[in-house]
Parts: C-alpha cells; structure tokens; sequence
C-alpha cells in the first residue's frame, strides 16, 4: 500500500470518527462498537467493495450488511462522507423527520438492509449471494457480524448453509472486539479458537489486525475466490477504538455524552488530553 | 386438474423470478426438483436460515415460496418473519404444512393451532387457509401476484364442494340460510358441511362461509352473516384466542362502535325505559358461539380419533350447535 493511499484512508477513518464522537451526545448512540469497526467500515467502501453513490440499486453492486447493527455510526460517517446522503443529514440523528437512528434501516441511502436482532443478516447475505450465484454475477456480499453475536445459534445455522450452497460470494467479517454488550466475550462466553469453529463449518478464514490497514489489505487478499467456500476474515479489533479514555471499557458500550464532553473527545481523538468523562455510565454486570 | 405444484412448476418456467424452498419438509413439492434446477433450495432443518435467505433473495428481485412444518415455520422462525419478511413487506409466501388438526398423531410440539393468530398480526401479512387442493391451486395465483408477505395454512386434500371462483380477501358461501351461519376455513370445511346436513334434517336454515383468507379478512361478508342470522357460530382448529372467533369479535365491536351502539344515547334510552331495541335493532348482530381449542392443546391421535375426541366431527359439531340454541334460548320455536 503506498503511503499516499495509507493516508487517505487514515483521514477519512479520522473524518469518521468524528462522525461518531459527535452522534454520541443528544441522545447518544454505541460509541465502542462503532470506533471498533470504523475501519473496517472504510477499508471496505474505499478498497473492497463495488458500489458508487449514484448508482445504490445497481444489482451489480457488492452488498454490505451490518448485522449487529450497533456499528451503524461507523456506517453513517462513511456513507456520509462518500456522498451516499448530505452530511447535515447526520445532524437528524434520533430525530422523526428522518430515518437515521441507533439500528441501521433502508431508507438511509447506502444502506442495504435493517438490523437490530442479532443473528440476522448472515442468512438475508446467503440469500443474496444465492441469487448472485443463480444470475452467475460476479458480485459479492460482505457481512459485519459482531462476536458477541456469534452466541446466536442461527449464525451456525447459516454458517452451515452457506458452506453447503457453496456460497464463495459470501464473506463474513468478525468485528472481534472482544466484548459482548458489557462484558468480556471469554468471560462470559468463549468464543476461541474462533477460526477453527469456522474452518469446522466448512469456511476458509483469516485473522488480521483491523485498524491496521495494510493488514487489511492482506486480509483481504488472502481470501481466495471461487473455492466453491464462503470466507470469514476475522478482524482483532479493539472497543473504543481511537479514545483512549474509552478504550477496552465495558462501562462504554452505549454513551449519552454531554455537548462538553464530545468537544473534548474530538481533541483526544486528535492526540489531546485524555477526556475526563463524568456522564453516567452503564451498569456493568 | 391444476395442482398446486402445477401452478409453481407452470409460473417457474414462466418467471424466473420464482424460487421454491424447503427446510427438508417436500411434501407439497417432491416433483419440482426436477422442473426448477438451482431454483429448487432445500436448506437443511434451518426455518430461520430458510426465512432470512428468503428476505435475501427477495431483495434482488425473486419471489420465494418457503415450505416447512407450520409449527416450526412460524414459532421458531417467527422472529425472522416479523423481521426480515414482515418489516420490509417482503413478497415471500410462507407454507406451513400439517396446521392444526392435521399434526394428527405427532403432539403438541407439531400442533400449530396459534399460526393464525401470530402470524395475521404482522402488518400486510396476509393469511390464506385453502379448505382443499382445488381451492389452493385457485388461491395461489393472485397470492403470488399480490407483491406482498402471506402465510399459507397449507391443506392439499381433496374438495368436498363446488367451489366458486377464488376471489382476493373474498369469502365464499357455500349454503345460505338464515338461521345459523357457520364460518369456518381449511380442511373443517368438510366436517362443517356434514354438520349443515344434520342441523337442516333437525329443521335450521343453515349458511355456511368459508372464508378462505383471514387477512385481508372480508368484513362485509362477516357483517351480512351477524346481520342475517340468529347465531353466527366459529368453527377452528385454532386456539380461542386469536383466531376467527377474535376476527368476528373485531369486526363487530367495530362495527358497533362505528354505529354508536352502547353510546350514551343508547344508555339513556335505557333508563328512561323508552324500548332501546328499536335503535338497537337496526344494528342488531347476532349472537357468536366459538367452536375452537379453549387454552388447551388436542389430544394427539389419528385425525378422525381426533376429531371425533374434541368434538369436530360434523354430527358433534351438530350437536353442540343445537345444544347451544337451546340452551341460550335461541331460535327456541324449533325442534
């Protein structure tokens, strides 16, 4: 990766952020899950995936579904800052005069479908990729799961249908933060060795950092295509990503900041003082 | 004759948007795997995979008609209905097989006797209950074609009617009379038309509705039954609670409602022992007597033990009509 491309993509992951930071007050949004996977998020708009603004309901378009939903600042600032919608849309957040609330929904530009329940989308992605493969298009469809979700069983129930159906179109992207809502994912539930579970299912992994964009790149390039398997990248992330005062906190999963706070946050995010947050926290169990 | 089978191989050479799926229950459709190639998807025993894949499909244009067991169909798969299907108002046709009485020997886990009622509270759903297999292969086409979610409470077996022609959210009278009018749907209509026989020999004038889909449900039709009868009697294999008898209920609380009966006014005619009847009667309704599962599930055995045990059969359910005429003192000239 050159270091011109490397800093496009730091930037406009720097731009996202911001996004997010800035949804996190009036009314807040999920701030941990959504820092976690900002990079994914615009590694994939910029590098991976096959859609343009303009042309949304193309079917030749590669589709990305965010099943955990959580994530969906991370999808906002993007969609945003690539010209899916008008920025000052963002400004709308929790608002009925528009659509863009905590879970993602269609009637954002962009978006592709809704979620919220978990478990969700990895089956509504292997119907998608089924029709692809039925048109013998070329196109992909990328799904962001969360680890947390993993705990649903229909996620395995997918799992083995797409590896049956030969669903090579279907890539599956674990945001591993590391967390559930607010405990520790090995605390509660262990997770690993999380690439072999997959592998038993019949699907071809790989593990990479995923802030770190030339591991992105890797990743990204050692899933093969037309194996006649679907592929999981399986991204180590970290909660928080980007605020240290946040990082890695289970109290953090959903933040209602103050207006104070938020203009702090956006110094720290930029290399300032650490933040010294004072809003309620969750309870964490 | 064209079978429902025949209509989906016949539509799939015609549309390539139609896709048929199962999670391994081929009863309805073990001939199509041949007719429709990779348009053919059997998912395994996975109803939320099957359903959520269906969403998916549905998105790039197709139109999936889903087949499982009803039961597992819309209890476990339930959430993903609402969901991926129901929120979007995605056209999938969800095909439940062996729905109330037919689950005949299997038991409870089998007996989807609460589908109607789950499933017709989802927004645009619609539900449709072929009383036979000439009524469904009518049905399906304009299902189908509604661009919309429905659930089909499947039932392939042969007609005991002549059926009128299938008409959208349209009910069919099967007899008219003026008595008692029965409404029912699925395969009851068969026992609800021997029970006619045996309440017209006791000397009632007896209708009989079928009412072919419970959402959209025709209103009209349930409206003209309270209107023109003495007794309008529900006949299910369905829980009380959500089923016709909570549709006839609806549709004439509302109706009530909408025509001011049991205003103020009303209650004032009332008091003043002025003969309140006279408002009363130009929105007279009649009475409605359920036949249907009272919080409880059937006890399981071959279906006409079943039937016969739970008081289903046409001659019981003649008899528990007529006992109730009696006892409420309905129609008391006759007999």
């Amino acid at each position: 990766m050159t270091p011109d491309k490397l800093h496009e993509l730091e930037s406009l992951a720097l731009k996202v952020r911001e996004h997010i930071i800035r949804l996190s007050t009036n009314g807040g949004c999920f701030i941990g899950a959504s820092l976690s996977c900002a990079d994914l998020i615009v590694y994939l708009y910029k590098e991976v995936l096959s859609v343009q603004p303009d042309q949304v309901n193309d079917p030749d378009r590669d589709y990305l579904l965010l099943s955990k939903g959580h994530d969906v600042p991370a999808l906002y600032g993007t969609l945003a800052e690539l010209g899916f919608f008008e920025k000052e849309r963002l400004a709308n957040h929790l608002h009925t005069t528009d659509s863009i609330y905590w879970h993602p929904n269609r009637a954002v530009p962009g978006i592709e479908f809704h979620s919220g329940s978990l478990g969700h989308l990895l089956s509504v992605g292997a119907g998608i990729a089924m029709d692809m493969k039925m048109r013998g298009k070329k196109n992909r469809v990328f799904v962001i799961l969360g680890d947390g979700e993993l705990n649903e069983g229909s996620i395995w129930e997918a799992c083995l249908v797409a590896a049956n159906l030969k669903l090579d179109n279907l890539v599956a992207i674990v945001d591993r933060n590391e967390f559930q809502a607010n405990v520790r994912t090995e605390d509660l539930m262990p997770l690993e060795p999380l690439p072999t579970k997959f592998e038993a299912f019949g699907w071809q992994t790989a593990r990479v950092n995923g802030h770190d964009f030339q591991a992105l790149e890797t990743g990204f390039n050692f899933l093969p295509r037309n194996t006649g398997k679907p592929s999981v990248l399986i991204a180590n992330t970290v909660r928080g990503k980007g605020l240290p005062s946040i990082e890695k906190r289970a109290d953090r999963w959903f933040v209602n900041f103050s207006q104070e706070e938020v203009e702090n946050l956006l110094k720290e995010l930029h290399g300032q003082a650490q933040t010294q947050l004072t809003s309620e926290t969750l309870m964490v169990r | 004759m064209k079978t429902y089978e025949d209509f989906l191989r016949e539509y799939a050479q015609q549309n390539d948007s139609l896709v048929v799926m199962t999670a391994e229950n081929r009863a309805a459709i073990r001939n199509l795997p041949p007719h429709l190639g990779n348009r053919f998807i059997d998912v395994g025993i996975c109803e939320q995979t099957m359903v959520g894949m269906a969403a998916g499909l549905a998105l790039r244009g197709r139109k999936p008609v889903i087949h499982a067991l009803a039961t597992f169909l819309t209890l476990r798969a339930f959430e993903f209905i609402r969901t991926d299907i129901g929120i979007p108002g995605l056209p999938v046709t969800l095909v439940g097989g062996v729905p109330g009485f037919l689950s005949d020997g299997n038991g409870p886990t089998h007996q989807a006797i609460e589908d109607i009622s789950i499933l017709r509270g989802i927004p645009n759903m619609q539900v449709f209950c072929p009383a036979d297999a000439v009524e469904l292969a009518a049905g399906i086409p304009s299902i189908i074609d509604s661009g919309k979610p429905c659930y089909i409470r499947y039932y392939g077996g042969p007609a005991v009617v002549d059926h009128q022609p299938f008409e959208y959210g349209k009910a069919e009278w099967l007899a008219t009379g003026t008595d008692v009018a029965l409404l029912s749907y699925g395969f009851l209509i068969r026992e609800v038309m021997s029970a006619r026989k045996k309440l017209e020999a006791a000397g009632y004038s007896v209708s009989v509705i079928n009412m072919r889909m419970l959402s959209p449900v025709d209103e009209e039709t349930i409206l003209r039954a309270g209107r023109s009868h003495q007794l309008v009697v529900t006949i299910e294999d369905h829980f009380l609670k959500g089923g016709l008898y909570s549709i006839v209920s609806e549709v004439y609380m509302k109706y009530l409602y909408d025509h001011n009966w049991g205003s103020s006014e009303t209650l004032m005619m009332r008091e003043t022992n002025m003969p309140y009847f006279t408002y009363h009667e130009d929105y007279r309704l009649a009475k409605v007597y359920p036949i249907a599962l009272e919080n409880r599930w059937f006890k399981p055995a071959l279906l006409d033990r079943v039937l016969d045990h739970e008081g289903f059969t046409g001659e019981k359910l003649a008899h528990r009509i007529q006992t109730e005429l009696k006892q409420k003192s309905i129609l008391p000239s006759k007999n």
